[in-house]
Parts: C-alpha cells; structure tokens; sequence
C-alpha cells in the first residue's frame, strides 16, 4: 500500500466525452490512499462519463489521469484489474451465480488459467463476505437477493478483487434511506480502515456530504473539489441547482424545497 | 468453494448412464444381435455370426461414437452460446448458426452444378462438405458477432438469429426449385441429419475438430466465468474482450459447424441440453459446466439415436425429429415448472 500522502488518483485538466461531443473539460483533483470521494451534479453532466473514463472503459479526451503515479494509458487490462475494480450501474448479466460465487470472480486477477482459487484468494473472499455481513447469504443466489443485499454484493466483489482504486456507479440507486446509509457507511469503513481510494457518483449529496472526505462537484463550469465543509463555505452547494426550485441550508447542510 | 466435492457423485452417476447408453446404443439396430452377443464380440470373441461384427464394428461403434462427438459438441457449443450472449434462448440453431452450415452444405451440394453446369460429384467428398458447412456458419456468426457488437439488445439479436434463418432457407429454396433432383436429394438427406455412414477417416476428422472445439472452451474457462458477469465487469477483470469473444466463436463455430456439416442440422440439442444440465448440477461455474454438459448431450444424443433406430426395424427415423421430438417438449416442461429460464 501507497504512504498515507500520496496521490493514489490524479487527474489534470482532463476532458472527457465521446469523439466529437465534449461532455466536461478542465477536471482536476488529487485523491490520497483511504479517502472516500463522492461525484455529484445534476443528470446528463457526465458524472457517469466520467467514471467510465477513470476506469479505462471509455478514452479520455484530453488531459491525463495518474493511477498510483502511472498513466491509465499505460496500464495493461491486467495490470489495471489488479489497481482498479468497478461497481456499474448495470445487473450482474447472470443472477443465477451464488453470493459466494460472484464475489470469488473477483479473485480473478489473481488466479491461474483455470480460475483456481488459492487458500489465499477463499481468506480474501470470506473477509469480503464477513465485511459485508453477507456470510448467512453466501449460498443464496443472486436472483434471491434483495436490491440492497445485491449492492452488497457487488460490493464486496470490488473489494475481494483487493485493488488500491474502487470506481463505484451510483451504488445506493433504488435503495431506502436506511440500505443508501448502510453502503455508504460500509464504504466509508472500507476506505478508513483498509485504506482503499474510493469514488461513486451519487445523487445523495446530503448523505455524501456527511460521509465523504471529499466531494467533486461536477458543475460544467469549474468543477470544485475539496472536502464537504469547505465546499459548502464556498457555496458551491447552492449554486448546483436552480435556487427557485431548491435551497441548499448551509446549517444543516439539507436541500429545502423552495416555497 | 467446494464444487468439486459435491459434484462427484452426479459425475459418476452421468458416466455410468453415458456406458449404459453407449451399451444400449450398439446392441440395438436394424439386425437383432443378442446383448450377450454384443459384449462378446465387443471384447473380441468371435461371434456366432460372422456378419454380426461387421455390423457391430464397423457400423455400430463407428455410429455411436459420432453420437457422442455429436451430442457432446453441439451441447457445448450451446453452452458457450448462452454464456457468451448471456441469454438462456441462444444455441447453434437459433442464433443462426445451424442456418450457415446449412447455407453452406446447400451452396455446395446444390449450387455447384448450377453455377458450373456439372454434377459436382467428381470432387464432392465429404470433407468439402464439412468445410462448406463450416465456413457457412462461421460467416453467420460473425455477422451476429458484428451485430451483437452494435446492438445491446439481446432479444434483437435472436430475432436478427431467426431472420438470419428466414434468409439462408429462402436461398436454399431458390437453389432447390433449380437443382437437380440427385443435388436436391442429397442435400434433404443430409437435413435430416444422421449420425451413421462415417467413414473411420471421417470419424477421426470429426472427432478432431471436436477435440479442438473442447480444448479452446477449456482455454476459455476463465473468461467463460468472467463474462457470467457482462462484458464490462468482465474487462475490469482483466479479461481481454475482443481475444476471449474470438476464441469462444471459433470454439463454437468450430463445433457447431463442424458437427452440422458431418452429421447435418441436428435441433434442440445445443439449446436444451444446458438447461437439462442445469437442473442437477445447480451452478454457474465453467469448470464443472463444460464436462457436465458434454456428458449429457452425448447421453442424450445416444438415446435419441437408439429410439431412431427403431430396434429390430429396418426403418431409421431422421434423427433431427428425434431430437426435436424430445427437446422441445424438455424445453416447455423447464419453462412451466420453473416460470422462467434462469440464466
């Protein structure tokens, strides 16, 4: 693991989009080991675009992205399976696998030819499920599960794959109050205690305001960065959605429904 | 964690079942050989007949053993079709494939003549054939490759698989109302599809394409299980994409090509036998899957080529309606107990 200071992500003036079309330029931001970073923005500004690019799915545009002092170019799918897992937005493609089952693919990286896995790679697996409180469900399949236990899941699969960089899609999308501060939390203790480099788009601004370390703030324009309070000294909460429609109260750092 | 284990028993038990059925399959024809006949002439005693182990050796074995190759193969290039395209509904048949091969065999046994005006018997043999089919369902593979690429939808690619179908059998029309009747012939017995009349060569042609087909699925283990997750998850794993699809597709283009041109378009087998196997060995995982399902198609293929055989008739019933005759009915039974396809 990297030394507490230093940049596990670091992105310069990156641009991204797709061929013709720029979707947000000039992102910058520095994420140190252990630190949990919410993305938030209204819909269509490119938080999910973003996350595609940091994860090596899509090409940057311009700009450079540093995964532990390493260009993304650089990386080779399996050198960067092993710095980076992700958490999509999209359902596993086959429900039919067991808890245990889908979070061992995560051991993948790591494994022989055939996918073998090692008394090392069932310790990291079983730590995962143990993280997750998901040991009762382990033989369950995943069709059985509810939204909140499947997130779970997933997860736990990012973190059994053991990378310095979890990239997470709207994790708490369809899920209660209680599920969305369930996952937060367990991501926030993942990112604390295992000193994982963690970042999820979300709109949950009020509770990643609470959790995170720090939030990025996808604006079109200037894209500020820092940690909740100071973003919200700086009243960029405020200016994130038309005031007519919502207020953002510094207070209790609450959205109300403009009356 | 522990598949291995558990899976043991049912391993043994499908094996037993494969040799019953293998013993079934070659002391059962047209001719009445007694069984106790049948197990001496297999370990080499003369027989009371010397005509039996003609018929036992250089009919019945050869047969059964393409059975095997047969039901083997397509089981398992159905499987990878599921997995590759994550959808319970794909298999040879309905993504196109069989089409292709049958494009191909009908180009070559039909067209031939008429676009060079000779019967092309001359240098027709078997293995041109082969290669005909496979190229035909390579060629629409790809296509389905190059369309599932584009289109996300999975459901629009099995209907782009079925129009597929639609078109190759409109050409194989055309190319029917011109041919001659000999061409015509040769081509409707070969869409019956028939695992007897290999020649050993043959047999050994077909059995290593199958191999090839085998070990490429087996190469692809890893990915196999990757892509149980969608492609996307997949390449965070590591998994290089565009590499491990290719190999999958020759894997399958391989087998369901190779299998169709030897033994014609046999239905059902490569679409059902997954979801038969599914139902005793209750997992996901590609290692215990790939053995599994070879094991049950080539039961299945066995006994559906036993009852073709009509024992003690001279008769044999097309072996792609056997096939159909039992995995259809399979397929809606899974469907009405289950509700749905878990895939």
């Amino acid at each position: 693991m990297a030394k507490i200071d230093e940049n596990i992500v670091s992105v310069k003036n990156l641009a991204i989009g797709y061929n013709s079309k720029t979707v947000a330029k000039g992102i910058d931001f520095n994420l140190h080991s252990g630190m949990l970073c919410g993305i938030v923005g209204i819909n269509g500004i490119g938080k999910s675009t973003l996350l595609r690019t940091l994860g090596g799915f899509q090409p940057k545009l311009s700009g450079d992205i540093l995964l532990n002092n390493q260009n993304l170019k650089e990386f080779t799918s399996s050198d960067l399976s092993k710095e980076l897992s992700i958490v999509l937005t999209e359902q596993p493609a086959s429900k039919n696998l067991t808890v245990q089952e889908l979070i061992a693919l995560g051991r993948q990286p790591y494994t022989n030819w055939l996918g073998t896995l090692t008394k090392y790679d069932k310790e990291q697996v079983q730590a995962s499920l143990k993280a997750f409180l998901l040991e009762d469900l382990k033989h369950r399949k995943c069709h059985e599960l509810s939204d909140g236990q499947l997130q779970r899941v997933l997860v736990a699969r990012a973190m059994a794959q053991d990378t310095s960089i979890i990239l997470l899609d709207e994790p708490t999308t369809h899920l209660d109050l209680y599920h969305k501060v369930q996952i937060l939390k367990m991501l926030q203790e993942l990112a604390h205690n295992k000193q994982r480099t963690i970042l999820f788009t979300t709109h949950e601004i009020e509770l990643a305001i609470q959790l995170c370390d720090r939030i990025l703030i996808l604006d079109g324009k200037d894209h500020p960065f820092g940690d909740p309070c100071t973003l919200i000294e700086q009243q960029h909460f405020d200016r994130l959605f038309p005031s007519e429609m919502v207020k953002f109260d510094a207070k209790t750092g609450t959205y109300k429904v403009s009356k | 964690m522990q598949l291995a284990r558990t899976y043991r028993i049912s391993f043994l038990l499908l094996l037993i079942a494969l040799l019953c059925s293998w013993l079934l399959n070659v002391s059962s024809g047209s001719v009445s050989i007694p069984f106790a006949d049948v197990l001496s002439i297999l370990f080499g005693k003369l027989p009371k007949i010397t005509s039996w182990e003609y018929i036992i050796w250089d009919y019945r074995v050869p047969k059964a053993f393409t059975s095997i190759l047969v039901g083997a193969g397509l089981s398992l290039s159905g499987l990878l079709m599921q997995t590759l395209f994550r959808n319970p509904l794909a298999g040879p048949f309905v993504l196109g494939i069989s089409s292709g091969a049958s494009l191909g065999a009908a180009l070559l046994l039909m067209g031939t003549s008429l676009l060079t005006g000779y019967t092309s018997f001359a240098f027709l043999s078997n293995v041109s054939l082969a290669i005909a089919a496979s190229i035909g369902s390579f060629l629409v593979l790809f296509v389905v490759m190059l369309v599932a690429q584009r289109v996300k939808d999975t459901m629009a690619l099995l209907i782009i698989g079925l129009m597929f179908g639609s078109i190759t059998s409109a050409i194989v029309s055309v190319l029917a109302y011109f041919s001659s009747a000999e061409d015509l012939q040769r081509f409707i017995f070969w869409s019956f599809g028939s695992v007897g009349n290999l020649s050993t060569d043959q047999l050994l042609l077909l059995g290593s394409i199958v191999v090839v087909g085998v070990l490429l699925s087996v190469r692809s283990i890893k990915s196999l299980n990757a892509f149980l997750l969608g492609e996307n998850y997949a390449q965070s794993l590591g998994i290089s994409l565009k590499k491990s699809r290719l190999i999958i597709i020759i894997a399958t283009g391989l087998l369901a090509g190779g299998i169709t041109a030897f033994a014609g378009p046999i239905a059902f087998v490569g679409l059902a036998v997954p979801h038969l196997t599914r139902q005793i060995f209750d997992t996901m995982e590609h290692k215990v899957l790939i053995p599994a399902v070879m094991l049950y198609g080539a039961i299945l293929m066995l006994l559906c080529d036993t009852l073709a055989q009509l024992p003690n008739s001279a008769s044999v019933l097309p072996i792609n309606a056997i096939t159909s005759l039992v995995g259809a009915p399979v397929v809606i039974w899974i469907l009405v107990r289950k509700r749905k396809m878990i895939f």
